[in-house]
């Protein structure tokens, strides 16, 4: 029950408790002696119900009704009848059980066993439940099963929703009825396929009702929730879309062997490759599985029979990703080719709810191949990247039609075919955000805030692919800047939505992106072929993501950032270099996003917190030491000891590492680390033998 | 009327208190006597309890009237005159009501059902769920003897006739069509700030200052809409006189009794488990709780004597003190103390001159209520207003049906579900505060006039039947046409037809505490917490050194059973 309040025991309850604790003991221990021995009679049978009024709770008391039940079943002598009067019969224990304690799970349990025998009806559990709920409208328990009895018997969801409504009318601070609402129309939307409902017609009217709840009582939560379900439903599109790719539809890629090329190739698609191969990048709008060669066809003038790998880029080891990555083989000689890839031509590529990705899209782009020079020796040895300000130039086009950021509309891929469906949903948001707005200038309301920023960020998000710019950003902006004030407990909250708004308002446009990018030179090499620097440091950021118009980068700068976590930085995977230098990442698990980043070369992690704290929240996400077999050139104290730094580096082909300024790097660590990694040229600063 | 049994004498002659008539007051303050252990008698010369506050079958409810509405006849010649102790003063009746006027449409259907009504004489009445009403109820133990039902809701009616909702609590705002979300934010936010304030939540205490203000002032002051305003103002804290017109109001409602109306409003609503809404009503009528003091009454001891009328009044020869009564049936009773209802005048027999004190103080026996009088309506329908509800209130704000109408007037629909009527009958009962006869007729018509069609009255087959006092027919067409015509006023429109109505103008008597009390006449609120004020008024006036029902929560003699659920008044479901 809610809303009562608790009476202190007074000293005759808790005599009472001492002689019914007595009683009970008694009873239990006969009961237990009839539970071992098996014995199923009538006297021991009713024992076993005493115990459970008394003590709903016991487990096996309840399990030993299910033995004694199943045994009697399986007696000769059985008929239906008999049978029905036997589950009658637990159904009355229950009912009493719950009489005790509604909320116990044993009890509901053991009536969702006996329901499902079949032998009972039905209809008395709803005028049962009506009770219960009346009782109290916001036991879970109840709701449980209530929607365990309306499937039974097959109520429609329609009948149940009307029951959702009238408990919500009786009270709308009940969470649950919301909840079992929301249950009931996500399984209408599911069967929309069968020309049921469609979003569009049901979601503007569950809007106008929740307003009616959410204006009448703004410091109501439950009404919130539901806002932010129907939020949710009318923002996630259902079936997963290609958003975006590397190499981008139209581009010119060039391939070089190695830096030494000089050219007039743009430092934006020009890619070094030396491993002979390059990346493909398949960015989705959710996680998706079922990337295969078998879903995604190549056309290519080289490399004709081989079958692409398609990896997922996430961290966990799940086969669902919202990127994918394949590398492609090149051939070695000089070859100008197109390349042409066709997604979602067969219907396998599948988000987890099960909607398939159903509108084929196909890009192409063109590769010029540089004949590779292998001549090791050259490369890298006088290559040492300085993080440092007098090294990065403002980025200025050669040539006025040059264009910089490969035709940067094609970035993304156009889904007409979706701008036609999706006007109901930028226009429930700009209802959603009128409606707010006028909330808020009624009265000053954190969570009213909160969520017209996520309508904001989601209407310029929807809208977005026409409008081409976030027109609501600065805006969002400053109320997430308003709420970290008004609001400090939730402070790390907002300043992670603040930082993801900042990025995605910095991507949004070309303009914007290119006042972030710099062209790195420095003094001694002018060998290096001056490559283009995405420079996102000094912004306060504490999460990153937003990548998808990122692909191109090859050299990223987030020093003097909060960052903690870099999660979705796998989808770089062009990163040559990368500065995460006077951050606050905590662990050397925190770089895991970074395992697959197989063109990663100079890391900067100096002057953060590894180290620092002995115990590693993020510890669990990275498999264990004992659970691999490795046959290492390490010994096992140092492999035990320094696992995170093996376990994150061995796979890196690093060649150039800072670690000063973390408390972890001391000078029995950095030799660990040149163990581990027989490529690195540099730690911190310091050419190696 | 004519067989009445000899009046059989009454044993003990000497009392500490008599009450004469069983109205109310009259019945709360002999139960309070006879629980402070006095020895009571109770007379009423009618053959019923409740007085002017009971409930009657259709066919006696126009008699009543009318025997109170005539001039007390002269006095009679006094042949006897053989006390020597006392000077005997006559009892008489005054008018309290006027332009009583009866239209019968359907005389058939209703002269079979006549004893099915429970007609209230003083309606519209109802109860808060929270108010000081029900606590005396339930400290009394009188919720034995009635039964309850919730009101449904409460509307706000404007002159087309529409009913709009009055969303009162936080469910009912969440629930309402007609509010735009702005205004519920609003609603919902002042009732806020009153609940925070009645909690003594710091935060959001309203101050002095503000509190002395007018109410009116004060909603201002919040930015409420003048819709809002209005539901505040008259169908939640129930203001009778129009506030806006702070010039002229003559009870401006102060915050404070605002805030205080409102919160009694606010508990009302759920403190009951089957009462949806803040108000409550008796089955069988109001005359029931009249009735359960009574009962509570003699519980304790208190001696019923009823159609005994009592003549005359003795009072000490030398000091004019008063001694006792004579009954009609001739035999003299003595008490220490006397309440009169408010029917009773009393007037020097002719040519007599009364004892020095009398003659100072008899002229200003019975003083009217200087707020004027009441207009009362009761009509009978076959049909309710509210096609989907039986019981409601509706309530018309000061100038919402004409501009002139200075008052708000509340309308109380009562289904037979609640044993007032024969089954599938309506009763309406309407009121408002009028300065004469005339102005309490149009305001009575003017909800008429917009929510039911009034049959023709020359039709054959339901000649109008009119009582002896009407002098004319309905007078509804011809005061009222300006307002009929402007409507579409078709009679089929789908509004409730009438088949029986009651106009009548009831005075306003205050309470006298003199030489002989006085209970007052009903007054012109919803509910009964002022008359219960002045009945404990009167109490401690006579008995200023005993408590008025001491709580002896314990003690129950009439309970014997189940003693769990006694703090909680019956209501049926």
């Amino acid at each position: 029950m809610h809303g009562r309040p608790r009476k202190a025991s007074k000293p005759e309850d808790e005599a009472a408790s001492i002689t019914k604790a007595q009683k009970l003991r008694a009873l239990q221990t006969q009961f237990f002696s009839f539970h071992h021995s098996k014995i199923y009679t009538k006297e021991a049978v009713e024992l076993s119900a005493k115990l459970l009024e008394i003590n709903p709770e016991s487990y096996t008391a309840w399990n030993y009704r299910k033995l004694a039940v199943e045994h009697y079943l399986s007696q000769p002598d059985c008929n239906p009848e008999s049978v029905k009067s036997l589950l009658d019969d637990e159904l009355r224990v229950v009912e009493s059980a719950l009489r005790q304690n509604f909320k116990s799970y044993g009890a509901w349990h053991h009536r969702k066993w006996v329901l499902s025998k079949g032998h009972s009806s039905v209809d008395l559990e709803l005028r049962l439940l009506d009770k219960f709920q009346k009782a109290d409208s916001r036991n879970f328990h109840a709701w449980n099963y209530r929607r365990f009895v309306a499937e039974l018997m097959n109520r429609s969801e329609k009948d149940e929703i009307k029951y959702t409504e009238d408990m919500i009318y009786t009270n709308f601070s009940n969470y649950s009825a919301w909840h079992n609402r929301s249950v009931l129309l996500s399984s209408l939307l599911e069967k929309k396929a069968e020309g049921f409902l469609l979003k569009e017609n049901l979601l503007p009217e569950e809007y106008e009702f929740i307003h009616q709840a959410i204006f009448t009582d703004p410091d109501d939560q439950s009404g919130w929730f539901y806002h932010l379900w129907l939020l949710d439903q009318t923002v996630t599109t259902d079936h997963p879309l290609l958003v975006s790719t590397w190499p981008a539809h139209g581009s010119d890629v060039f391939l070089v062997g190695d830096r030494c090329q000089n050219g007039s190739f743009s430092p934006f698609t020009t890619v070094l490759s030396d491993s002979g191969s390059f990346p493909i990048v398949l960015y989705f709008n959710q996680p998706v599985k079922g990337v295969s060669s078998s879903t995604v066809i190549i056309e290519c003038g080289f490399n004709k029979n081989e079958e692409l790998l398609w990896e997922p880029l996430s961290v966990s080891n799940s086969q669902t990703a919202q990127v994918w990555v394949a590398h492609l083989k090149c051939p070695t000689s000089e070859h100008d080719s197109s390349v042409e890839i066709s997604v979602g031509y067969s219907k396998e590529i599948v988000s987890p709810r099960g909607s398939q990705y159903s509108h084929p899209s196909t890009f192409s782009f063109k590769v010029h191949v540089q004949p590779v020079e292998r001549d090791s020796s050259r490369v890298s040895v006088a290559e040492n990247i300085l993080w440092r300000e007098e090294n990065f130039k403002v980025y200025r086009a050669q040539s006025e039609e040059s264009i910089p950021i490969p035709s940067f509309d094609q970035l993304c891929i156009k889904n007409g075919h979706e701008s036609t469906a999706s006007n109901w949903r930028t226009e429930a948001l700009a209802k959603e955000v009128e409606c707010f707005r006028e909330l808020l200038s009624l009265m000053d309301c954190k969570i009213g805030k909160l969520t017209l920023a996520r309508l904001l960020m989601a209407y310029d998000v929807m809208s977005f692919p026409f409008a081409n710019k976030l027109v609501h950003s600065e805006e969002v902006l400053e109320l997430y800047n308003d709420l970290m004030k008004l609001d400090p407990t939730h402070h790390r909250y907002y300043k992670d939505e603040h930082s993801l708004v900042l990025l995605r308002k910095m991507t949004s446009s070309e303009e914007s992106l290119l006042q972030h990018c710099f062209q790195y030179k420095d003094s001694v090499s002018s060998a290096i072929g001056n490559p283009i620097c995405l420079r996102l440091n000094n912004l306060s950021l504490s999460r990153i993501r937003a990548f998808e118009r990122l692909l191109w980068v090859q050299m990223l700068d987030l020093s003097h950032n909060e960052l903690e976590s870099i999660e979705g930085l796998e989808a770089m995977q062009l990163l040559y270099g990368l500065s995460l230098g006077n951050n606050k990442l905590r662990s050397l698990t925190a770089l895991e996003p970074l395992r697959k980043l197989k063109s990663l070369r100079v890391l900067d992690i100096s002057y953060n917190q590894i180290g620092d704290h002995s115990i590693d929240t993020t510890r669990y996400l990275c498999s264990s030491p004992l659970s691999h077999s490795v046959g290492s050139e390490l010994n096992d104290v140092a492999l035990i000891n320094y696992w995170e730094a093996f376990y994150m580096f061995k796979d890196l082909n690093l060649t150039q590492l800072d670690i000063v300024g973390n408390t972890i790097a001391d000078e029995k660590f950095k030799s660990v680390l040149v163990k581990i990694m027989p490529l690195l040229k540099r730690l911190n600063g310091e050419l190696l033998d | 009327m004519e067989d009445i049994p000899p009046y059989p004498p009454i044993d003990p002659t000497t009392f500490d208190l008599i009450v004469i008539g069983t109205g109310l007051p009259e019945s709360i303050i002999a139960a309070a006597a006879s629980t402070a252990s006095k020895s009571v008698l109770h007379l009423d010369p009618k053959p019923f309890y409740g007085s002017h506050f009971s409930s009657l079958p259709l066919a006696d409810l126009p008699s009543f009237l009318s025997t109170h509405s005539t001039s007390p006849s002269p006095p009679r010649p006094r042949s006897s005159e053989d006390s020597n102790e006392f000077s005997v003063l006559d009892l008489s009746t005054r008018p309290l009501y006027s332009s009583i006027d009866i239209s019968v449409f359907s005389p058939d259907l209703l002269d079979q059902n006549s004893r099915k009504f429970n007609l209230d004489v003083a309606g519209p009445r109802a109860f808060f769920c929270a108010d000081k009403s029900i606590e005396l109820i339930l400290n009394t133990g009188a919720n034995q003897y009635m039964e309850f039902k919730s009101i449904d809701a409460t509307f706000v009616g404007d002159n087309k006739g529409n009913l709009l909702n009055v969303p009162d609590s936080r469910a009912a705002i969440f629930k309402d069509k007609s509010l735009g979300l702005m205004e519920k934010n609003q609603l919902m936010r002042f009732f806020k700030l009153v609940q925070g304030h009645m909690a003594g939540e710091q935060d959001v205490k309203i101050s002095d200052e503000d509190l002395q203000s007018p109410f009116v002032d004060f909603l201002n002051k919040m930015g409420l809409p003048p819709k809002i305003k209005s539901f505040i103002l008259y169908a939640i804290a129930m203001a009778d006189n129009d506030q806006e017109d702070t010039g002229v109001c003559r009870d401006l409602l102060k915050t404070k009794d605002g805030i205080d109306q409102l919160a009694l409003y606010n508990a009302s609503i759920g403190r009951f488990q089957n009462a949806s809404g803040a108000l409550l009503y008796p089955i069988y009528g109001q005359g029931e709780l009249s009735q359960a003091f009574c009962r509570r009454a003699a519980v304790k001891g208190c001696i019923y004597v009823l159609r005994m009328p009592v003549t005359e009044l003795l009072v000490d020869k030398d000091s004019g003190c008063y001694k006792g009564v004579r009954l009609a049936s001739g035999q003299d009773i003595f008490s220490q103390k006397l309440i009169l209802d408010p029917t009773f005048k009393v007037t020097l027999p002719s040519g007599l001159s009364p004892p020095p004190p009398l003659q100072a103080k008899l002229p200003f026996f019975s003083q009217k209520d200087d707020r004027g009088k009441i207009a009362r309506g009761i009509c009978i329908t076959m049909t309710s207003l509210k096609p989907d509800m039986s019981n409601f209130l509706v309530v018309y704000p000061p100038r919402s049906l004409f501009p002139e109408q200075a008052t708000s007037i509340r309308l109380l629909q009562i289904a037979s579900s609640l044993a007032v009527c024969p089954p599938g009958m309506y009763v309406l009962y309407i009121s408002a505060l009028c300065n004469d006869d005339d102005q309490g007729k149009k305001l009575i018509h003017a909800v008429m006039n917009t929510l039911l069609t009034v049959p023709p009255i020359n039709s054959e087959s339901n000649a109008a039947v009119q009582s002896e006092t009407a002098e004319s027919g309905f007078a509804v067409q011809d005061e009222n046409a300006e307002s009929s015509s402007t409507g579409p006023s078709d009679p089929g429109e789908g509004k409730p037809t009438l088949l029986w109505s009651a106009l009548y103008n009831q005075e306003l008597t205050l309470g006298q505490v003199d030489f002989i009390c006085s209970t007052p006449m009903p007054d012109g609120k919803l509910n009964h917490d002022d008359l219960i004020d002045a009945a404990i008024k009167l109490f401690k006036k006579i008995y200023p050194e005993d408590e008025f029902f001491p709580q002896t929560s314990s003690e129950n003699p009439e309970d014997d059973g189940d003693g769990d659920g006694d703090d909680d008044v019956s209501l049926e479901t």
